[in-house]
C-alpha cells in the first residue's frame, strides 16, 4: 500500500499546499467576490437606468463575458496588460467575470421589490439616489446574499485556473512538488480534498442561510 | 490589419482543428455528464439510505472537489497507479463527471417538482416504478431542467478551455500559436468570438429542446411553429382567410 500513498511525502507536501492556499486561492476568492458584489450592483443598476439603447450595448457586453470562457480572458489580460501582475489580473478578471453573473442576480431581486415601493417613494418625493439607496438596493440585496455565497464557492473552485498565467495557487504549487519527487498523488490528492474539505460546510451553510431568508423576506 | 489576416488564414487549419477538439470535449463530457446526471439524481431520491447515502456521496466528491484537480488527477496520478488514459479520454472523464455531479442536483430538483397528482396518478393506475418515471415523470422533469441545463452546458464549454495543460490542443491552445503571428488583442479576441458563438449555438439548440419538450407535454407551440417566421397571432388572418 506504501507504494500508492506515502505519508511522509504528504506531511512534507501539506504545508506548502496550505500556505499557497491561504497566499492566492482564499485571497482571490474573497478580493474577487467583494469585487463582483460591488460591479453587480453597479451593472444591474446601470441597465435598468440608461437609456434603452445603451442598455442593450450593456447586456451584450454582460452576457459576452459570461459566455465566454474566464481562461481565456485571463489569458487574454495578461498578455494585453504586461504592466500588472499576473496575481492582480486573476483578482480583477475573477471580480468582472462573477460580476456578470451577480448582475443578473441583482437585476431579478430589484425587480422582486414590490411596485409599491416604488409609488411610494414617488409619493413621498424622494430623489432618485435616495430611491435606490434607502428603499430599494436594501430590499434587493436581502435575497441576493445566498447567491452571492455561491458564487464565491465556485470561483473558490476555479482559482486553479489561474495556473494558466503562470500564478502558484494551490493546486499549481502541488504539480511543482509532484514534478519535483516523481510522483503526483499525495500533492494533488490533497489539494482536492482541501478543496472539499473547504467548499462543502460552507455551501451547507449557505444552504441553511437561504432557507432562513427566504422565509424572513 | 492585412498581415494579421494573412496569419489568420495561414493558421485557419490549426484554429479550426482546435475548434473541432473543444466540440468534441464538450459533446463528450455533456454525454457523459447527462448520463451521470439522470443515474445519480434518480439514486439520490431513492428510499435506502445506503443507496442515497452512495450517491450524496459521490455527487459531492465531484462538486466539491475543482475541476482542475480532477484533470490533473486523471492525467497526472491514474498513470502512477497503473491506469494509462489519453489526454482526450482524461479530459471528457473530468468535465463528465464534475459538471454530472452539478446536473444530477438539477435532475434530483426538477423530479422532486414534478406535481403530487401526477405521482398519485400513476399509482392509481397501477403503473410500474419504470414506467412511472419514463412515461410520466421524467418527460414533466425534463421539461423543467432544461434551462438549467443549458447554465451547466455554457459551463463546460467553458470549462474545457483549460484542457491544454494536460497536452490537448484544443481552441485556447490554438489561440497562442496564432497569437505569435499577429497580436493579443487579434487572436484571443477572435478566441472570445468564437467561444461566444459556440455558446451561442448551444443556447439555441438548447431552447429547441425546451420548445420540443414543453410542446409534448400539450404547452406552448411545437418547433416548427415557434420556428416559422409568420407572426404569432394567425386568428385575424384566418378569419382574413375565411371571409376571401
Amino acid at each position: 500500500m506504501n507504494e500508492f500513498w506515502n505519508w511522509d511525502l504528504a506531511f512534507e507536501a501539506l504545508p506548502r499546499l496550505l500556505m499557497s492556499f491561504l497566499t492566492v486561492t482564499l485571497l482571490v476568492t474573497v478580493v474577487s467576490t467583494a469585487i463582483a458584489a460591488v460591479l453587480g450592483l453597479v451593472l444591474a443598476i446601470l441597465r435598468m437606468s440608461l437609456p434603452k439603447p445603451l442598455a442593450m450595448i450593456l447586456k451584450f457586453i454582460i452576457d459576452f463575458i459570461r459566455m465566454t470562457p474566464i481562461v481565456v480572458q485571463l489569458i487574454f489580460a495578461y498578455f494585453a496588460f504586461t504592466s500588472i501582475t499576473p496575481l492582480t489580473i486573476g483578482i480583477i478578471i475573477f471580480g468582472i467575470h462573477y460580476a456578470t453573473y451577480m448582475a443578473e442576480v441583482y437585476r431579478a431581486g430589484i425587480e422582486s421589490v414590490p411596485k409599491g415601493q416604488w409609488e411610494a417613494t414617488t409619493a413621498l418625493s424622494m430623489s432618485r439616489t435616495r430611491t435606490w439607496v434607502a428603499v430599494i438596493i436594501p430590499q434587493a440585496v436581502r435575497a441576493t446574499v445566498p447567491a452571492l455565497g455561491n458564487y464565491a464557492i465556485s470561483m473558490f473552485k476555479e482559482t486553479p485556473f489561474l495556473l494558466m498565467i503562470g500564478v502558484v495557487e494551490m493546486v499549481q504549487a502541488g504539480l511543482i512538488f509532484g514534478g519535483n519527487n516523481f510522483k503526483y498523488i499525495e500533492a494533488i490528492t490533497l489539494a482536492g480534498v482541501i478543496f472539499l474539505l473547504a467548499s462543502y460546510p460552507t455551501s451547507l451553510l449557505i444552504g441553511r442561510l437561504e432557507k432562513r431568508l427566504a422565509f424572513t423576506h | 490589419m492585412d498581415s494579421n489576416i494573412e496569419a489568420l488564414v495561414a493558421a485557419l487549419p490549426r484554429i479550426l482543428d482546435g475548434v473541432w477538439i473543444t466540440i468534441q470535449l464538450t459533446l463528450g463530457g455533456a454525454a457523459l455528464a447527462m448520463v451521470i446526471a439522470v443515474v445519480f439524481g434518480i439514486l439520490a431520491r431513492s428510499p435506502r439510505t445506503l443507496v442515497r447515502g452512495f450517491a450524496r456521496t459521490v455527487i459531492e466528491f465531484f462538486r466539491g472537489t475543482s475541476l482542475v484537480v480532477q484533470i490533473f488527477w486523471f492525467f497526472f496520478v491514474l498513470p502512477q497507479l497503473g491506469v494509462e488514459l489519453h489526454p482526450m479520454a482524461a479530459g471528457i472523464l473530468a468535465l463528465g463527471l464534475n459538471y454530472g455531479a452539478y446536473a444530477a442536483e438539477v435532475v434530483r430538483g426538477s423530479i422532486n417538482s414534478v406535481p403530487t397528482g401526477q405521482w398519485e396518478a400513476t399509482t392509481a393506475l397501477s403503473m410500474t416504478r419504470a414506467q412511472r418515471m419514463r412515461r410520466v415523470i421524467f418527460p414533466q422533469a425534463w421539461a423543467l431542467m432544461i434551462p438549467s441545463l443549458t447554465n451547466l452546458l455554457i459551463h463546460l464549454l467553458k470549462g474545457t478551455a483549460v484542457v491544454g495543460t494536460i497536452t490537448i490542443a484544443d481552441l485556447t491552445f490554438r489561440l497562442d500559436s496564432l497569437q505569435r503571428d499577429t497580436n493579443t488583442f487579434f487572436a484571443y479576441g477572435l478566441g472570445l468570438v468564437i467561444y461566444f458563438v459556440l455558446a451561442y449555438v448551444l443556447t439555441l439548440i438548447m431552447n429547441a429542446l425546451e420548445v420540443q419538450a414543453k410542446h409534448r407535454l400539450g404547452r406552448g407551440e411545437s418547433l416548427k411553429e415557434a420556428l416559422s417566421l409568420r407572426s404569432p397571432d394567425t386568428g385575424v388572418a384566418a378569419g382574413e382567410a375565411a371571409r376571401s
